[in-house]
């Protein structure tokens, strides 16, 4: 009876999208697991965690079959008499030996894939991201330095006819071409912001007075998305990051239109760096 | 001259009894326990749908959440689990009349009571630009957001709880080592000593060393603000990562702080309702030693995405990995102690079952967060918020309740409902899974934490706030095509549930008061090759206990 219960539950949740397979890269109501990658970044994080969580769901599972079989097996009316055995050293060394080996065999992909992450040394591009109470700043560091400030919509302002997502969608969107390493820098003006786009597999803190970095590859064209991640004041929540990932064709039409309009637009631009003077 | 207990104000004011002491912090915790817990009730409320339910804006949720996590930890946890059984229970289980300086103890409760009120004072008071009041730091109290970004009196008033609070448990502390080491009864070898105490004595030690660099910290983030220090400024040559590093070198330690006399309790009651002595005693013990030990030098993987280099991450990553072994002995232990036993299932001990089970699942989100690849997706999502929820609110508060009703009997001399009690613990346990097991999918889909709102579409008129038709509620938001509206939703029925079974505790603690029936010395008839020595004395035990002093053989 119980048996069945779970089967259907099983049943059930399988048929629920576990990722999205579709354009855009919102989050799903229904969605239990990680996002699809659009990284290879992601997608090693994807297979360890998945190696990870049955792992993980078997020791949870054997620690509950056991809590079970003693609950049934050693109650007071099955076994009256308590044994007397205290310890057993055979089973406590073969119980602290398991456990570490279990260790040793996740921290060695798990190293691989932190090394992995960490940088490339074959980068063709940089975009630096600037956090800013409450804002982000990008700056495409080899294209003449073409910078712009990218704001959330407001809720007021959003036109859902045009796709666009409460508290995700951006004014300003960044357009990253696909195929092409490219690092990222990040920094803070004022408190401390994080800088993430979760299918892209990538998180740093927006830290002032530091540069850090990572690197990112996109495999697939699409829309992302991502959120400030650090605490940073009364509208943390109201920061999203969009990026708009083209072909690599299509970006460099998107960098002369970008240089035209963004020259033009010089409030944008002095803003951004009087902001950023004031950090210094 | 059995008992000359003072009158009213002497006995509780100026109380120098452990028990009186250890009475007095079980109330504050509980006390303290309701004002944090209603804060997470107002936070779950607020997430129940996206948009703005009862905070006015983000500052308002940021001093909500900053609240919760700094009463829970400081006011509840510790004083419950180190103050409350702690000092009821490390005197009588080593055999001991009292704690070894009971004025100390004296000071160490009442550094705790104004700390606690600077705290609740600093919401009323201005915090971050604008006209809200109160410190949105988080309770990492992280700069520059507590230096620069809120310029008013909010944050120095809550370094101020935390430095009374810290001097508190550090008096503490070193009282509970001093007991610990000169005061047990002859024959109690320290690889005799009941395990309670042993956590104890870790926890102590832990105290006594992480806290100090706490106080270092928040000193230099006092006078960065107030006196023109730049410890923690880059414009002035600081670093903001320097205080990440002195908080978390606390921080780490102070979480096995609070988990640690959880495991000494229960044991207790895990050998107690077995009828038989805790499996691999010494491998329990030292499993604790281990744990406070390594507990020191994993600091650096709650900073994973800040920026530290490359191979630091590496270490700290193996550094908590080892983690999992001495815990692993922990649990299995604990399965190995009921394995052969009788075991009996009063609310003690469906309360340290359920311990041990969330325990376990809290434990293994830890492994995955250990890793610093991994963490590149989870750090600051609701996988953390889940997974520290899993060890601590339904870890160490599980044993907060699990000492409560094995010991309450002994305490008060009156015994709770037991019927009442069972209902109690099977609410909280489904109310609370409720709450935070669906906040393992909202971080793994990417729902950063501290966050007054989320993305997804407003809900219709009809289909927003509590009392709708969850069916219908839950069938629209499955329809839709973006959003962490589902599993919030989710949780917050579970955090009602859980604010039900609040209800059901406050109705058991008065009635027991009250109307329980007596309770006799050894009122669950512990058997004697299991027994500690606080069942040899009558319930509730003299004023002055042991003046005959006893001896183990």
């Amino acid at each position: 009876m119980i048996q069945k219960f779970y089967l259907a539950l099983f049943a059930y949740f399988m048929t629920l999208p576990i990722g999205s397979a579709s354009a855009n890269n919102a989050p799903k109501p229904t969605q239990l697991g990680l996002k699809d990658p659009a990284t290879p970044q992601m997608e090693r994080i994807v297979d360890f965690h998945f190696g990870l969580l049955l792992l993980i769901a078997a020791i949870v599972a054997f620690v509950t079959v056991l809590l079970i079989w003693v609950a049934i097996r050693y109650n007071e009316k099955s076994n009256p008499k308590p044994s007397k055995t205290t310890h057993n050293v055979p089973l406590e060394i073969v119980w602290t030996l398991i456990p570490a080996l279990i260790v040793a065999v996740i921290a060695f992909p798990s190293f691989k894939m932190l090394y992995y992450l960490d940088r490339s040394d074959n980068i063709e591009m940089t975009l630096k991201v600037t956090g800013y109470q409450w804002h982000w700043g990008y700056e495409y560091m080899d294209h003449e330095g073409l910078e712009f400030l990218s704001y959330m919509i407001p809720e007021k302002d959003i036109d859902y006819s045009k796709g666009e997502k409460r508290l995700l969608s951006t004014d300003t969107k960044v357009v990253l071409p696909i195929d092409t390493n490219i690092e990222i820098l990040v920094t803070s003006a004022d408190v401390i912001h994080s800088f993430t786009i979760p299918a892209f597999g990538f998180k740093k803190d927006a830290v002032p007075g530091r540069l850090n970095s990572t690197w990112v590859r996109i495999d697939k064209p699409g829309i992302y998305y991502g959120q400030c991640s650090q605490i940073c004041g009364v509208n943390h929540a109201y920061m999203p990051i969009e990026v708009h990932a083209v072909t690599k064709e299509e970006f460099q039409e998107w960098l002369i239109k970008a240089k035209e309009e963004f020259a033009a637009n010089d409030n944008n631009k002095i803003l951004t760096i009087a902001s950023y003077e004031g950090a210094q | 001259m059995a008992d000359h207990k003072p009158g009213f104000f002497s006995r509780w004011f100026c109380s120098t009894n452990h028990k009186d002491i250890g009475t007095l912090y079980i109330i504050f915790s509980i006390l303290a326990g309701l004002i944090g817990g209603w804060f997470s009730m107002m936070m779950r409320h607020e997430l129940g749908d996206p948009g703005l339910q009862l905070a006015e804006n983000g500052q308002m949720w940021n001093v909500w959440i900053t609240a919760h996590g700094l009463i829970m930890v400081f006011f509840v946890v510790m004083p419950g689990l180190i103050g409350g059984f702690g000092n009821w229970f490390v005197p009588l289980m080593i055999g001991a009349p009292d704690m070894a300086f009971p004025r100390l103890n004296n000071i160490s409760f009442w550094l705790i009571v104004p700390a606690f009120l600077l705290l609740l004072l600093s919401v009323f008071v201005s915090g971050a630009p604008g006209d809200v009041t109160g410190a949105g730091t988080g309770w990492t109290v992280y700069p520059p957001l507590s230096s620069m970004g809120h310029p008013g009196m909010a944050v120095d008033m809550a370094i101020f709880a935390l430095h009374l609070a810290g001097a508190s448990s550090i008096l503490g502390a070193a009282n509970f080592i001093t007991t610990i080491f000169n005061m047990r009864a002859p024959g109690m070898t320290l690889h005799k000593m009941p395990l309670f105490v042993w956590a104890m004595l870790v926890t102590s030690f832990l105290l006594v060393l992480s806290l100090p660099v706490l106080g270092g910290a928040i000193t230099m983030l006092l006078t960065d603000r107030n006196f023109g220090t730049a410890f923690f400024d880059p414009a002035g040559g600081g670093d903001p990562i320097l205080y990440q590093h002195l908080f978390w070198f606390f921080g780490h330690p102070e979480v096995y702080i609070m988990i640690l006399p959880a495991f000494g309790i229960v044991s207790h009651i895990v050998s107690s309702f077995s009828k038989k002595p805790v499996f691999g005693y010494l491998g329990m013990a030292y499993a604790m030693v281990a744990i406070g030990f390594v507990g020191f030098i994993v600091w650096a993987h709650h900073m994973y995405t800040s920026g530290i280099s490359v191979n630091t991450q590496a270490y700290f990553t193996a550094a908590t990995l080892i983690i999992a072994v001495p815990t692993g002995i922990k649990i299995f232990s604990w399965i190995a102690t009921m394995w052969g036993g009788s075991l009996r299932f009063p609310t003690p001990m469906l309360w340290a079952l359920g311990f041990i089970f969330l325990f376990t699942v809290g434990g293994v989100t830890g492994v995955v967060l250990a890793n610093a690849g991994m963490d590149t997706s989870l750090h600051d999502t609701y996988y953390v918020v889940a997974h520290f929820h899993y060890v601590l609110s339904l870890g160490a508060v599980f044993a907060l309740f699990a000492g409560y009703y094995y010991w309450i009997g002994k305490i008060s001399g009156r015994m709770y409902p037991e019927v009442a009690g069972k209902i109690h613990f099977f609410v909280t346990f489904v109310g609370v899974n409720l709450v935070f097991f669906p906040q393992h999918f909202l971080g793994l889909a990417g729902m950063p934490r501290q966050y007054v709102d989320y993305p997804a579409p407003l809900p219709p008129e009809h289909l927003q706030g509590m009392l709708v038709n969850p069916i219908e509620k839950i069938q629209w938001i499955m329809a839709q095509d973006y959003g962490y509206h589902l599993w919030n939703y989710v949780s917050t029925l579970g955090a009602y549930m859980t604010g039900v079974s609040v209800l059901i505790f406050i109705g058991i603690v008065f009635y027991t008061m009250f109307f329980g029936r007596k309770a006799e010395a050894n009122y669950w008839n512990i058997e004697p090759q299991v027994m500690t020595l606080e069942w040899t004395l009558s319930s509730p035990p003299p004023f002055h206990q042991f003046e005959i002093q006893p001896t183990v053989k």
